[in-house]
């Protein structure tokens, strides 16, 4: 644990990448090779489950450090992390433990099944005997947020460092299911192993925003765009008869999307697709916010299902007949991408089909086929003999929900920019973000890069909005109130005018800035309630924002997508924010 | 009912009875200072009272004003209230302010802190009846290492920046901290440079404690000089132009409030020594026991929460308002590593 902690504070006391490099380097050169892995796990985010709730680890902190519980509760308020506000309470003590982080972590493992007293017990026996910053590491194990920015991409340059391997070949390695608690160094990093292969996704490949003017790009030849869809960026997994799906942030969400199964048998094996998850209620796309009904819900239920089935947009194809063909050209991935799709959604007519979607002159899309075309299909013939669950959703929907739930992300043909241009601004119409640009002969790369790859986004919805409620920020803001929440004007109906909330930001102003809204903050608040502040009605604020639905669970009845604040207005003065009706009136 | 010995006011803590401002914000005919921070020693009263050692410092920063200086434990009568100083350990000549009349007893701490830092005469328990106490640390996540770990954790820092061939640039108010700095910093390691409002403040307090050379940094230093060196910096000179020109330097800062990971990262400072010239959570607890007061008021700080604390222990304490706690580096922007402080913190 020691060296560990080391390496935590290393990380954490500075903000200059090639340091935090070399600690982890030097660090994955001397720890042995099970503290290896679990390094490993726990900053891929692999940790294992929480074996204390906070609620308990709160209760206990504030006995052991003899203090009352508000204080304590007080004090994390303030502290912002409750790791650090455990190991600044507790009281110091002369005692030391020289268990390693394995053994800890196995520990914290076993614990999960105990009873509470022993739970306690536990805590109690090492918080004593670990100094302040071992006492910091292990709690924030056992809390499990561990943010001490180290991205994964950053802990296996180091780890590529170490062992010499390439960096791109550990990523691969690195992702999908392993269990750290089982598997060896030897196993997870050193050895080449096939079989291990069978659920692993690819690296994504992630794009910047364009900087500058798209023209910059050059030819408008080269590049193949298509729309940015707003749903869960994807990779579908097809070999050896079964179905992985696999979520950007490297989760396994095959369980969520149960539509996929029908993939199996009609999807050759040896298949991987990059796509996103979009919501596709009533036979069109839908927005995010539908979306959310369905994040999150392990078990999906059949009304569900129905009333919020999603499909998987395709982007890309990165293997094919089991070959990785990331290397190969965009324009030629997307060559198979399209015959994988005519031929599993319509195998009869794929031929008439693509010659009848030639270019013709100005923007087009490739239309899609429509599902119900290929209806020649049976709902039986898409039973899949694996599971049960299949054949019980599918004899449950109506044969036209059926169809396999696969559709193309249409390449969007243009012959100028200004073209493009045009059509980028139709992208809230078709419930799209943007456009994103391809450079035809590009690789498929690993993690964010630029140059072949550009989002393009289109601009974000605004409207001017008041400050009425603050919370204390963690991490770098804690101790700061960073975390807001903004109201509309409402007429009731009575004619009175009131505020009502719409969204929370808390991005978006500099430094300096929250620190001023901070200290008006402290110096006009209304009432308290725990950590929030309500404040006087004040300050104005431009908030920014991707997209925006109708939705029951927002008190506004409006759901905005990703907002944060774009600037204050301090010119304004909180008659002049926007209503709620001038809000609902960018609904598309 | 009679009126309290010391009342909160609009101006600043007010005696009625000997028609006296302890430490005013606003500007009074007579004022008793408890030290020469900027928010405790305000510009414009006609007449300031304070500890002798304290009379160059608050003339340094306010100029020409009509001072008395006094000495520790000196009694000294206005209109029949007797007042007197008592070491508070904060900074050099900080003071407590005792005042009683008719029998009752009344201590003000300005700020202070608990351990000894071998500049400031150190903190005295005066008793009392009603004890006036800051509480900018009263959270229990406040605990102080002893300050001579604390060096001994600058001075390696320093060295192992040194072996990098870095300047090693140290941030601490200009008046006490730097000074407290500057006391323990190793000379066997290299030499000790300052920002001007540090070698000015410390020039003024040479006469009083025996302080290391310093070299002031001027527009003809060379950054390779430098290298290797340490510069002492008051916080508002982080990210100005006058350090980005130390390249390549490391920061690093010795404030209470590097107890917070977020604090110093928030800053993007390098490295965050906790030295605090404030008592800590058990510091204020210890002390309000000594006094043996039987009523408390906490201000500034997290005086709120410490006051419901108190109440709970048993104390009769409740908070009042101040204007304390900002503007501590004079001529400069407020410290940049706190947090601000203000009304409604402590309601």
């Amino acid at each position: 644990m020691k060296h560990f902690a080391q390496l935590i504070k290393a990380l954490d006391s500075t903000n200059k990448t090639n340091i935090k490099v070399q600690a982890l380097t030097d660090y994955f050169k001397i720890a042995g090779d099970t503290d290896k892995v679990w390094t490993i796990a726990i900053l891929s985010h692999r940790r294992p489950p929480r074996p204390v709730n906070t609620t308990l680890l709160r209760e206990w902190a504030s006995e052991f450090s003899n203090i009352p519980l508000w204080l304590f509760e007080e004090s994390y308020h303030i502290v912002g992390d409750l790791a650090e506000t455990i190991a600044l309470v507790i009281p110091a003590d002369p005692a030391s433990t020289e268990k390693s982080l394995t053994q800890f972590l196995e520990e914290m493992i076993a614990l999960k099944k105990k009873p509470d007293d022993e739970k306690k017990a536990y805590l109690y026996e090492n918080w004593k005997v670990l100094d302040y910053y071992e006492r910091f590491v292990f709690t924030k194990l056992i809390t499990g947020s561990f943010r001490i920015g180290v991205s994964q991409k950053l802990m296996t340059r180091a780890l590529a460092k170490a062992t010499e391997i390439d960096e791109d070949i550990l990523a691969y390695k690195l992702m999908g299911n392993w269990n750290p608690d089982t598997i060896s160094f030897q196993d997870l990093i050193l050895e080449e192993n096939e079989s291990d292969y069978l659920s692993k996704p690819y690296p994504f490949y992630l794009a910047y925003a364009i900087e500058g003017e798209v023209d910059d790009l050059g030819d408008v030849n080269d590049w193949s765009a298509e729309h940015k869809w707003d749903g869960i960026r994807s990779q579908v997994i097809l070999r050896n008869d079964e179905i992985f799906v696999w979520s950007r942030g490297e989760e396994l969400v095959t369980d969520k999307y149960p539509e996929f199964d029908a993939f199996i048998g009609i999807i050759p094996n040896g298949t991987v697709i990059d796509g996103e998850i979009l919501p596709y209620p009533k036979g069109e796309i839908g927005t995010f916010n539908d979306l959310q009904k369905r994040i999150g819900r392990k078990t999906v239920s059949k009304n569900l299902l129905a009333k919020v089935p999603v499909i998987l947009k395709a982007y890309d194809l990165l293997e094919w007949e089991g070959e990785d063909i990331r290397e190969m050209a965009f324009i030629e991935r997307r060559e198979l991408l399209q015959k994988l799709f005519y031929s599993v959604t319509e195998p009869s007519s794929s031929a008439s089909r693509r010659s009848s979607t030639n270019v013709e002159s100005g923007p087009t899309i490739t239309s899609e086929p429509n599902p119900r075309q290929s209806a020649g299909r049976s709902a039986s013939d898409l039973v899949s003999s694996r599971q049960a669950r299949n054949a019980d959703i599918v004899e449950n929907l109506s044969p036209s929900a059926a169809e396999i739930p696969l559709h193309l992300s249409e390449t969007v043909h243009f012959t100028s920019w200004e073209e493009a241009v045009k059509e980028r601004e139709r992208s809230r119409e078709v419930h799209s973000e943007g456009l994103m640009l391809k450079r035809k002969d590009s690789p498929y790369l690993v993690g964010r890069k630029k140059g072949d790859w550009w989002k393009w986004k289109v601009e974000p919805l605004t409207i001017d909005a008041v400050l009425t409620y603050a919370m204390r920020g963690h991490g770098r803001r804690s101790n700061l109130f960073t975390d807001y929440t903004f109201a509309l004007w409402d007429e009731k109906e009575d004619g009175e005018k009131e505020l009502v909330t719409f969204a929370k930001a808390y991005s978006g102003l500099t430094d300096a800035e929250f620190r001023k809204v901070d200290n008006w903050i402290k110096k006009n608040t209304l009432e308290r309630f725990g950590p929030v502040r309500s404040v006087t009605p004040h300050h104005v604020f431009e908030i920014a924002f991707e997209g925006i639905a109708l939705s029951k669970r927002h008190k506004s009845g409006v759901a905005t997508r990703f907002p944060r604040i774009l600037r204050w207005r301090q010119d304004k003065k909180i008659e002049e924010a926007n209503t709620l009706s001038d809000l609902k009136d960018l609904i598309v | 009912m009679k009126k309290p010995l010391l009342e909160f006011t609009g101006k600043g803590i007010y005696c009625s009875a000997a028609d006296v401002y302890l430490d005013p914000w606003k500007p009074v005919d007579k004022a008793i200072i408890s030290h020469g921070h900027a928010d405790h020693s305000r510009w414009g009263h006609k007449h300031y009272i304070t500890h002798h050692r304290n009379v160059p410092i608050i003339s340094h920063r306010l100029g020409d004003i009509n001072v008395t200086g006094k000495e520790w434990d000196e009694t000294f009568a206005i209109n029949n209230v007797k007042f007197s100083l008592h070491p508070a350990g904060h900074i050099i000549a900080s003071s407590q302010i005792r005042v009683e009349h008719k029998g009752e007893v009344w201590v003000f701490t300005g700020d202070y802190k608990t351990e000894n830092d071998g500049i400031s005469t150190p903190y005295e328990v005066v008793k009392c009846h009603t004890f006036i106490t800051e509480c900018t640390f009263g959270l229990p996540a406040f605990k102080w290492t002893p300050q001579k770990e604390v060096f001994k954790d600058i001075n390696q820092w320093w060295a192992e920046n040194q072996a990098e061939n870095k300047t090693s640039v140290l941030f601490g108010y200009s008046l006490g901290k730097a000074q407290r700095l500057l006391k323990y910093l190793d000379t066997d390691i290299g030499k000790i440079y300052t920002h001007g409002a540090i070698e000015n403040m410390t020039e003024v307090l040479r006469p009083l404690v025996d302080f290391p050379k310093t070299t002031l940094i001027t527009k003809d230093t060379k950054k390779e000089e430098l290298l290797g060196n340490v510069v002492l910096a008051p916080p508002s000179a982080h990210g100005s132009p006058w350090i980005r020109k130390m390249v390549p330097y490391v920061t690093a800062s010795a404030s209470g409030w590097m107890t917070f990971r977020g604090a110093r990262r928030r800053r993007a400072i390098d490295k965050g020594f906790v030295l605090s010239d404030h008592c800590d959570w058990d510091g204020l607890l210890e002390s309000i026991k000594a006094t043996g007061a039987e009523k408390i008021i906490c201000t500034h700080g997290y005086s709120d929460i410490f006051s419901r604390y108190l109440r709970e222990q048993g104390h009769d304490a409740r908070t009042e308002e101040t204007q304390y706690g900002e503007e501590e580096d004079a001529g400069s922007k407020k410290d940049e590593f706190a947090p601000v402080f203000s009304e409604g913190e402590a309601k």
